[in-house]
């Protein structure tokens, strides 16, 4: 049987502010995981990555990160992702701090 | 301290004005990320996990109250209200906006500072011993050949596209505080019969390859030191591996190529130098140190120390933990600990710099020093302002005597921050600190130092912990290997591995098992925990580290 493909996200950095950005379903970028457009097969993946890919004037270090399906949208697998939608956690700051 | 120079001044505000117009044709678009990238890094712009980071070297970790004034209104200004300083002796900050930054570094071209060379493959920021200048044990101030060094790397035309980064550390004492055997050259300033030299090592380095470095040359004259330096960078930077970023440092080619061949080309290409050299070196190295003359030392009684010391118990813990016997005996060297229980190791808020600055000026002769093991100090203290300054400081939260004990550990960002971590190590620090606390056996422990890094690249210097702590990704799971018996100092060694991994909520407990076998095991309260295990191997603490091993086996 063929191995079940990992939905993903595409995720990058804010060129000006630095922040953890999400690609959305309406080709917006988003800084709330839940927002992101779930992505179910590979060659769509790719797709999106090189839509992306093409704005880099208002974003840095694109890629594609894996997630699972949750009860409100993405969830992110990895803990590197965890940390990234929410911040650090020594202090309250980045994205838990708010938007 | 160094003064810049009209030079000096010109060439930071050269160098800031042509990154602001980058940093603009970044944000307009006529420049791509992999174009800017390399020159963001120039000037010590990172792009982090969550938001860009800014690395500022504190040159030997030596600054003014004017400059860490400073470093408090940047981190109020544009970043969250503070800053972290690291082992490298920089400060960093963790959420600079790309737009304002060319404005930070023009701030902080206002005292003299700059983030120059603090990324990329050049020569970095050249780091010494914290107590340079004050040290009762010290043979002469490293920092006017730090100095040197700062103004001969900086910018050096043949050094910026090296084959890989490269770091030099020197120390002026015996006692060495500046881990000189883990930078890529290590200088250490000796005497024989009479006469002041330099003993340089080579490929010291830790990283995913750690080595402790090797003696290249056992003394060069002061004359002799810059050409010879400089050759050893020259012949690295000719047949350093660039095939292979992992084997690029000179440790790696120390190992393959042999020091005796390394030493042998270097020997060659200082003859070639040397006759260029014509001697300019020394006379700027004349004149610079004529910026690091010894203050002005005052004398007074010591009544209002001894009244502290004698009526104070808390003063007289921090007094014997935190303070370092000066070279004048009025004086003391005044260690701040940034080393809290349970907060984040290295880290200062911008009110914090602000009384650390104010009391350096009030009572300090004007100077700081940032040391590798992330914590401040005013080096020039008398004795009798040192109770001033305990109070002042332990109303914000400065006051923790724990210097050399188990809760001054250094731990690099991590997870928490960095983009190349694989596990968090900042909370595995606070959790460690935190427990100790509670346990109130942290001066009965005695001197142990913990380093903890969050990924191979060992920024926090795990491999020369008495006890080293690596988080790594297992599996998606953080999971933290021990190593014992490392050590940074005159004497340094690569702690070993002492087995399987654990989970974040094992490793608390697994320290704390390992810290309580060595009160078992130690034969007085003298033999440290370092002197233990050197005495006693790996068995005795790996039993206590790994207990279901030896029900197992018991079985
Ligand atoms: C957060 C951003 C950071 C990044 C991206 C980073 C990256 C790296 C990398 C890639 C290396 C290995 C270099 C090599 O082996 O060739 C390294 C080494 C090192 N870093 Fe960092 N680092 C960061 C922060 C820090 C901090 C905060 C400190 C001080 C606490 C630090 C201190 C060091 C030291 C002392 C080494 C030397 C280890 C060696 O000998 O190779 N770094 N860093
Ligand atoms: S050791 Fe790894 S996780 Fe820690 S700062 Fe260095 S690169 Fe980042």
């Amino acid at each position: 049987m063929p191995k079940a493909f990992t939905p993903r996200v595409v995720t990058a950095n804010d060129l000006l502010e630095g922040d953890v950005i999400y690609q959305t379903a309406d080709d917006r970028w988003s800084r709330r995981l839940e927002e992101a457009e779930i992505i179910e097969d590979e060659a769509h993946a790719q797709l999106r990555l090189l839509d992306a890919e093409r704005q880099k004037n208002i974003i840095v270090g694109v890629y594609l990160a894996d997630v699972a399906k949750g009860e409100n949208g993405p969830e992110p697998i990895h803990f590197r992702e965890a940390f990234r939608r929410t911040g650090p956690s020594n202090y309250f700051h980045g994205k838990q701090a708010g938007f | 301290m160094y003064q810049y120079t009209d030079f000096d001044r010109a060439f930071l505000a050269e160098r800031n004005a042509q990154f602001r117009t980058q940093v603009e044709r970044r944000i307009d678009g006529s420049l791509t990320e992999d174009e800017f990238k390399p020159l963001r890094l120039m000037n010590g712009l990172y792009l982090q996990l969550h938001a860009y980071m800014l690395r500022v070297a504190i040159p030997y970790g030596t600054l003014n109250s004017a400059q860490m004034r400073q470093l408090a209104m940047i981190a109020e200004r544009w970043d969250k209200g503070y800053g972290h300083f690291t082992t490298r002796q920089n400060i960093q900050y963790n959420w600079p906006k790309l737009r304002y930054v060319p404005d930070m570094l023009d701030a902080l071209a206002e005292v003299g500072m700059h983030a120059i060379q603090t990324s990329g493959n050049t020569i970095r920021n050249v780091t010494a011993d914290h107590f340079a200048g004050a040290a009762a044990d010290e043979i002469a101030d490293p920092r006017p050949v730090a100095e040197l060094l700062r103004q001969w790397s900086t910018d050096h035309p043949e050094f910026q596209f090296m084959p890989r980064k490269f770091k030099i550390a020197i120390t002026g004492a015996p006692n060495d505080r500046a881990v000189t055997a883990a930078h890529d050259i290590g200088i250490r300033i000796v005497e024989r019969n009479g006469q002041i030299g330099y003993q340089v090592l080579v490929g010291g380095g830790l990283g995913r390859t750690p080595m402790i470095g090797k003696v290249l040359a056992d003394f060069v004259s002061g004359e002799d030191l810059l050409p010879y330096l400089e050759a050893t960078v020259a012949v690295w930077n000719v047949i350093g591996r660039r095939d292979n970023k992992y084997k690029a440092r000179i440790k790696i080619l120390v190992h393959e190529f042999g020091l005796e061949n390394l030493r042998a080309e270097v020997d060659k290409e200082f003859a070639l130098r040397k006759a260029q050299f014509t001697g300019v070196d020394q006379d700027l190295l004349a004149q610079i140190e004529a910026n690091f003359a010894a203050p002005a030392f005052k004398t007074e009684d010591q009544d209002r120390y001894n009244n502290a010391y004698t009526h104070d118990a808390l003063f007289r813990s921090w007094a014997d933990t935190n303070l370092t016997t000066h070279r004048n005996p009025e004086y003391a060297i005044v260690t701040i600990s940034l080393k809290a229980h349970g907060k984040t190791p290295g880290d200062a808020s911008a009110r914090q710099m602000q009384l650390m600055a104010q009391l350096a000026e009030s009572y300090g002769h004007d100077e700081l020093r940032i040391s590798h093991e992330q914590n401040v100090i005013l080096p020039h203290v008398n004795k009798n302002d040192v109770p001033s300054i305990y109070y002042a400081l332990k109303a914000e939260g400065l006051g923790t005597a724990n210097i050399g004990l188990i809760s001054d550990i250094i731990a690099c960002p991590g997870m928490d921050y960095c983009a190349l971590a694989t596990a968090r190590s900042i909370p595995i620090a606070q959790e460690i600190a935190t427990r100790f606390d509670e346990l109130k056996l942290e001066h009965d422990i005695g001197p142990l130092k913990i380093k903890i890094s969050g990924c191979i690249n060992a920024c926090g210097h795990h491999h020369v912990g008495h006890i080293g702590i690596i988080g790594l990704d297992r599996a998606g799971v953080e999971n933290y290997q021990i190593t014992l018996g490392g050590t940074g100092t005159e004497d340094a060694a690569v702690g070993q591995r002492a087995g399987r991994g654990f989970s974040a909520e094992e490793i608390i407990p697994a320290i704390e098992r390992l810290v309580l076998a060595y009160l078992d095991l130690r034969d007085s309260r003298e033999e440290t925990f370092l002197d233990a295990f050197r005495r006693l191997g790996m068995a005795p603490f790996k039993a206590a580290l790994y207990p279901e091993k030896r029900a197992l086996a018991a079985e």
